[in-house]
């Protein structure tokens, strides 16, 4: 089976690769650990990259590797749960306020603005800092603004679907609003959602990764990418790889999740695609 | 003009409004009693009373919101838990180190993203294009603390060229120095900002450079480029005075998004360089968890960023007339 044409560009290739390997990392970590987590071999610290260590050990003789493999179900799971809710709340929103127009539209887009005006994290950082640590809390942290800017986008989608003759037809049919937004405007919209959420685990993780580096993330034991780099910094001086490969854990993952956002959109929308490519002279 | 700037004026009233709100519901969101929640375990029942009474936890919350807006209106953002002095003043304190450190990581950001789009534009399809936009992509994929550490080991631990941390005189009294004849402090100075500046504007300069690029790349197959080429113009009079004028119109706009999140990003490059500004302060104040502290610099860095994009929408309705008549 040959993917379709628009589906067969590098950027989405790699980043779907990239993905990929994480994911499948994350989802057999249990089998793909050479050690536990919190398991010390105090005759090999900070041994480098061996054979029984890949990515080296730490301080304590901690395997890098393993602790690395389930940093990743804690990110992804953080940014799965982000992502979803953000999407639905995002969506919903926008749907709405492009459909209903007028005073819905108003009132939903100024408060979409006023909660783009934070700083994202810091928003985050305050909201962690009185809801206290832990998954549920370091997603709704990251939730309360990423939700935004699937809002603005599916309001713009949807201002334009509005308009096309098989919403005018289903309307003068006499279809309930939310079955319009549900089944004709929303599968048509689905295009750039798709493409914001693959974008959003990107700065997910990004965020996650930040809140645990500055010690708001979860606590340890948990081996979070951004505690893990945030550890490795104490020894930065003398044993630097540990920080390097846990941050360039967590770039070549969100270039993954990047790659695969705008390889996706250039496949999903080919107008962007003639943009960004433009017309060689 | 006028009529856009003074819409645009009375739009920030109700969007600043809505910015204390949600400053002020992160006091409702602290499960259980505020006061005991903030002060921990092993504080008195005084303390925890008196707490009480400082936030005005006595009162519904309507009352308090009233009250939280009466007081922001007389500049009044409460007082600091833990240090024992106005949150107004604590940030005031701070609020230059953090503006210096933005000011010039979006200058870095600009000249860095707006040549490599530039660049990347008119070599399409080259090595250089190539190059640019693997840059971009790394910019925007690399977490900004990362890129902090790499840059200090690189540069202060490794080849020891720059200081690792700190700040050194404000870069305006450096100036100012300089200019009088201490040229040593105003070094000094910019040795200090540049390493914590170029960690911060990394991810800005990746996101303008590709924006450029595009944008370079559509105005390049516009028919006044075309003209004039067939005028004799030189490639570059035409590609700078010419195209990159117009491919910069909607850059604007991202420029001022950009500054809101070098405000964000800020929080964490201060961390990493010890540099003293309100990003260091919201990691003490979220330690402490210094609910007024706190609530005092959400607000703070939200207000910049909607004066900042107020002051960009207004620069960009001066330069393009279809935005104020639109």
């Amino acid at each position: 089976m040959r993917l379709p044409k628009r589906f067969r560009n590098i950027s989405l290739i790699l980043g779907a690769i990239i993905v990929l390997a994480i994911v499948v990392c994350a989802v057999f970590a249990p089998y793909l650990s050479t050690h536990g987590i919190e398991q010390m071999d105090m005759r090999n610290r900070f041994s480098g990259p061996t054979l029984a260590h890949w990515l080296g050990t730490d301080n304590f003789g901690r395997d890098l590797w393993s602790r690395l493999i389930y940093g990743a179900r804690v990110s992804l799971l953080i940014a799965c749960i982000s992502v979803f809710a953000s999407a639905i709340i995002g969506t919903a929103v926008g749907l709405a306020a492009g459909y209903f127009g007028g005073w819905t539209d108003l009132v939903l887009m100024r408060i979409t603005d006023i909660f783009l005006g934070f700083p994202a994290i810091v928003l985050a950082l305050a909201i962690v800092a009185v809801l206290g640590p832990g998954i549920v809390n370091v997603a709704i942290a990251i939730i309360v603004v990423a939700w935004t800017e699937y809002a603005r986008v599916v309001r713009a989608t949807t201002l334009m679907l509005r308009e096309q003759n098989y919403v005018q037809a289903a309307k003068a049919l006499g279809a309930h609003p939310l079955r319009i937004l549900v089944k004709e405007i929303l599968p048509n919209a689905m295009g750039p959602i798709i493409v914001l959420a693959s974008l959003g685990f990107g700065t997910a993780i990004i965020s996650e990764s930040a809140l645990s580096f500055l010690g708001f993330g979860l606590p340890p034991p948990a081996p979070t990418w951004g505690w893990t780099l945030a550890y490795g910094t104490r020894f930065m001086r003398d044993e630097p790889w540990l920080a390097i490969i846990s941050g360039a854990t967590i770039m070549i993952t969100v270039l993954g999740f990047n790659l695969l956002g705008d390889g996706l959109r250039d496949a999903l929308d080919p107008r962007h695609l003639s943009r960004a490519a433009g017309r060689k002279k | 003009m006028l009529s856009y700037v003074i819409r645009r004026l009375l739009l920030l009233i109700p969007m600043a409004a809505g910015m204390v709100i949600v400053t002020f519901c992160l006091l409702l969101l602290i499960p259980g009693d505020p006061a005991s929640v903030l002060l921990g375990q092993e504080a008195s029942a005084e303390a925890i009373n008196n707490l009480r009474t400082t936030l005005g936890l006595n009162d519904p919350w309507y009352i308090r919101l009233g009250s939280y807006f009466a007081a922001l209106l007389q500049g009044d953002m409460g007082r600091s838990i833990f240090q024992n002095q106005a949150v107004s003043e604590i940030i005031a304190g701070r609020l230059g180190a953090t503006i210096e450190l933005a000011v010039v990581a979006l200058i870095l950001a600009c000249l860095i993203g707006i040549s490599l789009g530039v660049l990347a534009a008119t070599k399409q399809g080259s090595l250089i294009d190539t190059v640019s936009m693997i840059f971009a992509q790394l910019g925007v994929s690399m977490p900004v603390y990362w890129l902090g550490l790499l840059l200090m080991l690189l540069f202060a631990v490794t080849l020891g060229w720059l200081p690792s941390i700190g700040r050194g005189v404000p870069l305006p009294e450096a100036l100012i120095a300089a200019i009088t004849g201490q040229p040593g402090v105003f070094l000094d100075s910019l040795s200090h900002i540049i390493l914590p500046a170029l960690a911060l504007a990394a991810n800005s300069a990746a996101i303008i450079s590709r924006l450029v690029r595009t944008s370079m790349l559509e105005v390049l197959r516009e028919d006044f480029v075309r003209t004039a080429y067939a005028k004799g113009l030189r490639r570059g009079r035409v590609v700078i005075r010419h195209a990159l004028r117009n491919a910069l119109l909607p850059v604007l706009s991202v420029i001022g998004l950009r500054f809101g999140a070098l405000l964000g990003g800020a929080v964490l490059t201060e961390t990493i360089f010890a540099w003293p500004g309100l990003g260091q302060l919201t990691i003490t104040a979220i330690s402490q968890r210094d609910l007024p502290l706190i609530q005092g610099i959400v607000l703070t860095f939200a207000i910049i960023f909607a004066l900042v994009n107020l002051v960009v929408d207004l620069l960009y309705a001066a330069v393009d007339p279809r935005i104020r008549l639109g």
